[in-house]
């Protein structure tokens, strides 16, 4: 599945002629298939400071089957098998001084990490205190984990996790995710956890057994993997998409075993035929993915109207009408509900030709934060994913120097595929995931652009 | 074995129709059959599931369409130990075939069924003449190199030219078309209420497709989402340009009025409608959008005592009308099949003339008029086309759809005219 460039470099007489010629050396990425176990190795777990999260860490990965290494605070060195992840808990983290024992733990044992490696740090948020100290001392694990990022080979990933007082029970979810393979392509991530009811009792194979899950967009490139990653995870999909594209939409309700629906989201009664539909075919729905999005690309002194109004109506206007209706619909939005949306690198990054696309996009992120806190009250969430440089049919379009640029100029050098960015909707979809409200994920690599 | 039961409709699914020798040309009977269940299963999310019988058929068919529908729902996503069987009743085959699956399921013998219907004009089979299909049966069966050659030597030039289907009925030889215009003729259809009844088809169908009704009855086909034969803009103006296409039958100095605008083109195409039980459709939490009430099926003698070809829908309603103690005004919408514009104004003519209502069709008042509002309110087959067999599915799921939307207890009627003198109608209720 990985790209041809990918696929050169990691052969024989490709890794001869990139390492010689100091070309990039993408790696194949270690991606979730079922039955997987979380990581192919050991993990190590280290402290810098009196941190609260070691127990609960600790659970997490013994629930999940996975060997914790060494306890030795602060110290990762350790013999034997080199481990698959390395975790650090800087909660205990006061001031800029305590960032050396975080240095003290993580240099060793990055050193040793092996391929499509994990470095997930955990900290408390920098909003979360009055002391300058202790936030600057918190921030800095921002520059930190995004710079390990930058330095780590070979497919692995640094991501941050902020964990609030109160939201230690959010924590499993985000942890296994950001060790799995699952989470192949998102790397040099920020998240900030919220406290939440999670539920216990998911099915780990099948985290979304039993749910109804809409998927817009649904006839082909990310949107049909969404559909499939979800039907995978236990969900019953129903595939949406303009009837246009009505032929490939039923293709794809049909591999997965799901439902076709054909429907303009941007029709004034499309709300409302979509609340009519999930409550009469399904009397509820668990997850909603607002995918469906479109591009019109012109530069902004010649684009008309058209071009701006059709990029508003369907990647923007389309997802908070149809959030709406589905809010005011009585008891649609089944208990632990989740809704997903789908922004863009271009969001966040801005992108020349693309001040439509970029403007919708930015709004969705906006979109997803605002309404956090009323979905929380809800025991639901929203949240946004921002893809970076996906490889689908319409990148395969674009001319070979701006794709090959596009796709490099990340930490992972290379383009992601759509089931990295399904991958990490299903995460959020699924119940356990409840203290993940309000975030913007990116699916980029640690792309350069908007970084 | 129990009371029977209503039969229910859940919903339907089409490809749109192309023009012949067009966007289908290379599909098969059986690709587009298969498609459409296909569309159908997505629709209703029936992968791996077995209904109780596929019931379709098509009109022209190929020798190689051997138990066409069987073979669809072995390519299809539903169980393949779901069983097929196939009918065929000219135009009426989609209609006949949801009355065959409705009547199972009123009998409790079957708790689901799908009816469909297809048919092409472009992949139409070839029939190689009669002489030479005489000569290839017996080199086939000669048995010595001496009795081949003998055989072989029989064949000429002049017998190469392959027999081409037509549109024409065996034992008049006249085109179908040939025969509505005589009938057009017989009770005085104008060419512009022809056009009128034409364009109002165009828009109406027009303005479904905008608004959103076909989205859940109509799959895209092989980059083919619409109609091909839709003209919305078709209008008065430019349908009154078009020279007529029939009428050498008609008596000297007699107009002719069937254009290739007021009839419908050959067409590419295929249908399917899904029935249930109410019980089913529960279980299933699907919707129930109207019931087949009733149906009726009639024939006229169009050889010998001069009736119309395409009249036997007229003798059809009336028979069903009293069985069910109804009037043709206790109806909320009409669909009647536009063979030709002129067979629809035929036969309303007929259903409101007092002496044919009473010597035809043995009626003590004539049926009268029905409200022209109510007639075909989502299009028709001048504007969506005609693939034979399957226009009835295409009207049986659209009107089921129409009558839910209007909401419970509301009642249809449809008539479908057909080859052969034949007719086949029905009644649905929401």
């Amino acid at each position: 599945m990985a790209d041809w460039y990918t696929n050169f470099a990691n052969s024989g007489v490709g890794t001869t002629i990139t390492k010689q010629l100091g070309l990039p050396r993408p790696a194949v990425l270690r991606r979730y298939e079922p039955g997987q176990p979380l990581l192919p190795g050991p993990a190590v777990l280290g402290s810098a400071g009196e941190g609260r999260l070691r127990d609960t860490l600790t659970r997490v990965l013994k629930d999940a089957g996975v060997t914790v290494q060494s306890a030795v605070v602060a110290d990762g060195s350790t013999d034997g098998e080199k481990p698959a992840a390395v975790l650090l808990d800087a909660t205990g983290v006061t001031g800029p001084a305590q960032l050396a024992a975080a240095h003290d733990f993580l240099a060793p044992a990055v050193k040793r990490l092996r391929a499509s490696g994990r470095v997930l740090v955990l900290a408390d948020p920098p909003s979360a205190t009055d002391s300058p100290a202790t936030a600057a001392a918190r921030q800095a694990f921002d520059g930190l984990v995004r710079s390990i990022g930058k330095e780590l080979l070979d497919g692995s990933t640094a991501n941050l996790v902020y964990v609030p007082e109160g939201a230690e029970t959010s924590l499993a979810s985000p942890v296994r995710f950001f060790l799995s393979g699952r989470s192949a392509y998102v790397d040099g991530q920020v998240l900030t956890l919220s406290a939440a009811d999670v539920p216990t009792g998911e099915d780990a194979e099948k985290p979304l057994a039993g749910k109804v899950a809409v998927v817009t967009g649904a006839a082909r490139g990310i949107g049909a993997s969404i559909a499939q990653v979800m039907a995978r995870d236990g969900a019953h999909v129903v595939a949406v998409d303009i009837p246009v594209a009505g032929e490939a939409l039923a293709g794809v309700a049909n591999e997965i075993g799901g439902t076709a629906l054909q429907l303009d989201i941007t029709a004034a009664d499309a709300p409302q035929r979509l609340v009519e539909h999930l409550r009469e075919r399904h009397g509820g729905v668990d997850v909603v993915v607002h995918n469906a999005g479109i591009t019109r690309d012109k530069l902004l002194v010649n684009m008309d109207a058209a071009r701006w109004n059709s990029v508003m109506a369907v990647n923007l206007q389309a997802q908070l009408d149809i959030t709406e209706a589905l809010l005011a619909a009585d008891g649609l939005l089944r208990e632990n509900a989740r809704v997903v949306c789908v922004s863009s690198q271009s969001g966040i990054a801005g992108n020349r030709g693309q001040t439509n696309y970029a403007a919708s996009k930015a709004g969705v992120i906006g979109m997803v934060r605002a309404w956090a806190p009323e979905f929380a009250g809800r025991g639901a969430t929203i949240n946004a994913v921002a893809p970076g440089f996906i490889v689908t049919e319409m990148t395969a379009k674009m001319p070979f120097g701006t794709r090959e640029v596009g796709s490099r100029i990340n930490s992972l050098s290379q383009g992601g595929l759509p089931v990295d960015v399904a991958e990490t909707i299903a995460w959020l979809s699924q119940p356990g995931s409840a203290g993940v409200n309000g975030q913007t994920v990116r699916v980029c690599g640690q792309s350069m652009l908007g970084a | 074995m129990a009371t029977t039961r209503q039969a229910a409709i859940v919903g339907g699914n089409r490809i749109p129709f192309a023009r012949s020798n067009s966007r289908y040309a290379q599909a098969s009977n059986q690709d587009m059959l298969t498609a459409t269940l296909d569309g159908l299963v997505a629709r209703f999310g029936l992968q791996g599931q077995q209904v109780g019988e596929v019931v379709a058929g098509a009109v022209l068919k190929h020798a190689r369409d051997f138990n066409l529908t069987r073979e669809s729902v072995l390519g299809s996503k539903l169980d393949p130990s779901t069983p097929a069987y196939d009918v065929q009743q000219a135009c009426g085959t989609g209609l006949e075939a949801a009355i065959l699956v409705a009547n199972k399921i009123a009998l409790g013998q079957i708790e689901s069924g799908i009816a469909g219907g297809v048919d092409t004009t472009s992949d139409a089979p070839l029939a190689v003449g009669e002489d030479l299909r005489r000569i290839l049966i017996s080199l086939n069966s000669a048995k010595t190199l001496q009795e081949r050659l003998k055989a072989i030597a029989k064949i000429r030039p002049g017998m190469i030219a392959p027999e081409i289907p037509r549109n024409a009925e065996p034992r008049t030889g006249l085109a179908m078309g040939e025969h509505a215009q005589l009938t057009a003729h017989e009770w005085e259809i104008g060419r512009e209420e022809q056009d009128e009844l034409t364009v109002r088809s165009h828009q109406n169908m027009a303005a479904a497709y905008d608004r959103g009704f076909f989205d859940d009855l109509v799959t895209p086909f092989l980059g083919l989402s619409r109609d091909q034969n839709l003209r919305p803009d078709s209008s008065l103006e430019k349908l009154a340009k078009l020279k007529p296409v029939f009428g050498k039958a008609l008596p000297e100095g007699a107009e002719a009025t069937m254009t290739a605008g007021n009839s419908t083109p050959l067409t590419d195409g295929a249908s399917a409608v899904l029935l249930a039980s109410d019980e089913w459709a529960a279980e299933h939490n699907l919707p129930v959008l109207a019931h087949l009430v009733d149906a009726q099926t009639a024939a006229v003698d169009y050889v010998h005592r001069g009736e119309g070809l395409l009249m036997a829908p007229v003798y059809a309603v009336p028979r069903m009308l009293a069985r069910n103690g109804l009037t043709l005004q206790d109806f909320d919408f009409y669909e009647i099949h536009e063979a030709f514009a002129s067979t629809v104004l035929a036969t309303m003519k007929a259903w409101e003339d007092p002496a044919y209502c009473k010597e035809k069709l043995g009626l003590d008042a004539p049926l009268g008029a029905i409200d022209r509002s109510k007639l075909n309110v989502y299009g028709s087959s001048l504007a969506a086309g005609h693939p034979f067999a399957a226009t009835g599915g295409r009207i049986v799921a659209s009107l089921a759809k129409t009558l839910h939307e209007a909401g419970p207890g509301k009642r249809g009627l449809i008539s479908i005219c057909a080859a052969g003198g034949q007719g086949v109608v029905a009644i649905l209720e929401s």
